[in-house]
């Protein structure tokens, strides 16, 4: 770490640093927090990991909500009057020194009892006495030191969502009868072809009886509990006239079991209970493998995660008053302070509107409005507070309004045919031809050994292999991809993934990155005294725009200007030995009849008269012309976006020619897009980052969100991809499509099993130990196959 | 011989003791969140709760 870093945050100090106690702050914010740990006994916080605090943000008045006894109701997990427990997500936790201050909390008020991180999910569970605190102390405590928790109107409307853990519990069932009827099955293992008529180990013979109802016993829960999923499944796929492979699984699994039962009773044989509870198990094994979470990320996310709470809202005699987003109405007025979500489509009555519309279009650039304005819903404030009178409720308003489309509601993943899935029913009829023919003969031939052969067919021919081929395969892709920052909601979307043929893109934010560091002069050619003016004006001036064109613009001495005057939301004005220059909207410098308002852009004028102006270009992606010349040579491709054609001759140059381009779509004709092209049968891939793209995510076989910061920000969709791995697409895709080969080859493998299985199975000379061998051998060589060559075409990646 | 009723009840109590653990844990919580009790118990006894991360091992072991 250089001298000039902030001792708590990180960032550079610049000149504008703070020394206190012989370190170096960036800011007041950062030195408040060090003073709170210093004072409390938490220095340890910058031991553990330096430089990991988080520059506080406070808004006055932002919490003033939790004021309100009903929401805060909502919020809390536990309240018994005395004590409350409440679980909030705080988006800053990142390290270990996070997880230390945070759990340490009761040293900074003692109100506090415990507090747990969970840092996969980046969630604190606080306990505290509720008889001198109150939730808003609490997240103002947290707000204060750095950690600010994310209160959305997510966590209002939630219900009490339980975690599953019920494939962790038949997981451990199964492992554990496997385990001890494993353990059970050795007699009989060493005894194999010995009798009490034979001679042979006495004791053994004599308690085998004991042995056997023992693992009889162990295999029900395996059966009747944890694998009551395939039954289900099957089932279900049985009714609604589908094969799928939880049928021959299921018919295993009970044929298994009905046999290995009825030959205890009966005094048969041993049974095949290693091996039922150790299919169960493997199957169970491969289910969890695949069940690769991103606890971190969420996939689901609406609106909801995104909007506030409450607002303010003013009464008619001029009171503010906290009121819950839902009961908002028409006609309401509302104030909107600096840094908050305007969560209704609304007009403007007071105030300088600066709105940032990234969270719905990906477009960094905030937004003017004057008052009399519409505004929409979604965006935020930046600068100051604003009142605003509401046209529409929060579920009718132009951005949300999209979620009230039934794709929504669809469950994406039921009907989608997986590979497994298909291979399963042919399997299904292949498996059952063969049992009837088998047994067909030896009714003829043994009758006494019809019956035998054909539930040994049916145990043997049990696709344990198959069934563990796609999980793990797709499971370890799923934890590759993850490496390289592209995250799966589930191993599903490999399989889709691998089918794409059409590949619709976003514009803003998608393809083109948050900054605009590129800009072109169009006008008369600016004389170098005037640059040196226009440079130096420009210096003094905090509106993004100006920074950019500051940092763009040629280096120039320093001058001291004679005047200085910055016009909020027009523009900038310098004058310097009688010369004058303005720079800012087209209005201001005095241009009317240049009303250009595609693009986002600077005008100049000097003395008075008008220059020219610089265009502010959105800056493309590293590799964006590579990864639409790769992508083009597989599948269509588009571009859908939701702004003007301004962009629309460079977008041409740097893209494959003959690219279709389509400009002002709004969001649900993105999703109408999608769905004509649907209709026409094609597997549509939508890439996209905003809000604005959620219902064509949704509606896409694949919807994959561009996000520059993982932690932050995406909609609901089936992928995330972090920004830098861009240029990797069309190998992500190529990848997946390797991954649905290695599943084809691993079932020829597992066939093989069966093949060799099915000899035993049929000449009806099946015993108990070779099932036991050939069900573990086959499934952890297609275990090892499959994982060996992920590996290998992971490697691809780097 | 009848040891051997002995021995296998011995043995099966054992393993029900560990399942029943494997049950506890799971039910507690305990595999909801398999990466901050690593980091939590680095931390200098400053930290009172250091969740036990041995019963996940001995319940494989048990198997």
């Amino acid at each position: 770490m250089s001298e000039n870093n902030c001792y708590h945050c990180g960032d550079t100090c610049g000149q504008t640093g703070i020394k206190f106690d012989d370190k170096e702050f960036c800011c007041n914010g950062c030195k408040t927090v060090y003073e709170i740990f210093a004072s409390n006994d938490l220095c340890n916080f910058y031991d553990i990991q330096s430089a990991a605090g988080a520059t506080p943000k406070i808004v006055e008045g932002k919490y003033n909500f939790l004021d309100n006894l009903s929401i805060v109701d909502k919020l809390i997990e536990f309240n018994d009057g005395d004590v409350q427990v409440v679980n909030l997500y705080i988006p800053h936790i990142h390290c270990s020194s996070c997880i230390w201050v945070l759990e340490n909390l009761n040293k900074l008020n003692s109100s506090v009892n415990t507090a747990q991180v969970d840092f996969p999910k980046k969630t604190v569970r606080i306990t505290y006495k509720c008889d001198d605190f109150s939730l808003k102390e609490l997240v103002l405590l947290l707000s204060r030191i750095g950690y600010e928790p994310y209160i959305s109107l997510n966590d209002y409307d939630k219900e009490n969502n339980s975690i599953d853990r019920s494939l962790i519990y038949k997981l451990g069932v199964a492992g554990f009868a496997f385990g001890n009827v494993m353990f059970l099955s050795f007699p009989d293992y060493f005894d194999l072809s010995t009798s009490e008529s034979t001679g042979g180990e006495f004791w053994l013979n004599q308690y085998q009886n004991v042995f056997r109802w023992l693992m009889f016993t162990f295999s029900l829960p395996v059966v009747f509990y944890a694998g009551n999923d395939y039954f289900i499944s099957a089932f279900k796929g049985l009714r609604s006239k589908i094969l799928n492979i939880d049928v021959p699984i299921a018919l295993g699994v009970s044929v298994l079991f009905i046999r290995s039962t009825l030959e205890i009773i009966f005094d048969w044989g041993s049974g095949f209970f290693d091996s039922l509870t150790g299919l169960v198990f493997f199957l169970l094994l491969g289910k969890f493998f695949q069940q690769k979470t991103y606890s971190f990320l969420s996939f689901e996310r609406d609106y909801k995660s995104y909007f506030p709470i409450a607002v303010t809202r003013i009464t008619k005699n001029g009171k503010e008053e906290n009121t819950q987003v839902n009961d908002i109405k028409k006609g309401n007025r509302l104030l909107i302070r600096n840094e908050e979500l305007i969560p209704v489509d609304g007009i403007l009555i007071n105030g300088k509107a600066r709105i940032d519309y990234s969270f719905v279009t990906g477009e960094s650039e905030p937004v003017e409005k004057n008052s009399g304005d519409k505004i929409f819903a979604g965006g935020k404030q930046l600068d100051g507070a604003i009142e605003m009178e509401v046209l529409k409720s929060v579920s009718q308003s132009y951005l949300t309004q999209l979620w009230s489309n039934t794709v929504f509601q669809k469950d994406k993943t039921s009907n989608f045919q997986t590979l497994t899935d298909s291979i399963g029913k042919r399997f299904t009829i292949v498996v059952l031809t063969i049992a009837f023919v088998a047994t067909t003969f030896w009714l003829f031939y043994d009758s006494s050994k019809a019956m035998n052969v054909f539930t040994a067919v049916l145990i043997i021919a049990c696709p344990c292999a198959i069934a563990l081929a796609a999980p793990f395969t797709l499971g370890n892709m799923l934890r590759i991809f993850g490496r390289k920052k592209f995250y799966l909601k589930n191993t599903q979307t490999i399989e889709k993934l691998a089918q794409i043929d059409t590949a619709i893109f976003d514009k803003t934010g998608t393809i083109t990155t948050s900054k605009k560091s590129t800009a072109t002069y169009e006008g008369m050619p600016l004389s170098i005294e005037e640059e040196a003016l226009l440079k130096n004006t420009l210096r003094a001036s905090n509106h993004p725009l100006s920074r950019s064109l500051y940092n763009l613009l040629a280096e120039q001495n320093i001058l001291s200007l004679d005047e200085y005057e910055e016009y909020l939301g027009k523009g900038v004005e310098g004058r310097l030995d009688g010369e004058h220059i303005k720079a800012g909207s087209a209005e201001f410098v005095g241009d009317k009849s240049l009303n250009d308002t595609l693009n986002t852009a600077v005008h100049v004028s000097s003395n008075d008269n008008y220059k020219g102006k610089y265009v502010f270009h959105n800056e493309y992606r590293a590799g964006t012309t590579e990864v639409f010349e790769k992508l083009s040579e597989k599948m269509q491709i588009a571009i859908l976006s939701g702004d003007n054609e301004g962009e629309k001759k460079r977008l041409e140059d740097l893209l494959p020619k003959l690219t279709p381009l389509y400009f002002n779509q709004k969001p649900e004709s993105k999703l109408q897009f999608i769905k004509s092209l649907q209709n026409q049968h094609k597997k549509v891939l939508m890439v996209g980052d905003g809000l604005n793209d959620a219902g064509a995510l949704a509606q896409a076989e694949v919807g994959i969100a561009i996000s520059e910061n993982v932690n932050v920000f995406s909609p609901a969709c089936d992928g995330i991809l972090d920004a830098s791995m861009f240029q990797q697409l069309p190998k992500l895709i190529k990848l997946s499509q390797k991954g649905i080969q290695i599943i084809k080859w691993s079932f020829v493998l597992s066939l093989i099993y069966n093949v060799v299985g099915l000899y035993f199975a049929i000449t009806g000379q099946l015993q108990p130990v070779i099932a036991a061998i050939l069900m573990p051998l086959s499934s952890i060589s297609v275990v090892l196959f499959t994982t060996i060559m992920t590996n290998l075409i992971g490697k691809e990646l780097d | 011989m009848s040891a051997i009723y002995i021995l296998l009840a011995i043995s099966i109590v054992v393993a029900l003791v560990f399942f029943a653990a494997f049950i506890y844990a799971v039910r507690k919580g305990q595999y909801d969140d398999s990466y901050t009790p690593s980091v939590r118990m680095l931390f200098e006894d400053e930290v009172v709760k250091a969740p036990s991360q041995k019963i996940k091992t001995e319940i494989k072991k048990s198997n």
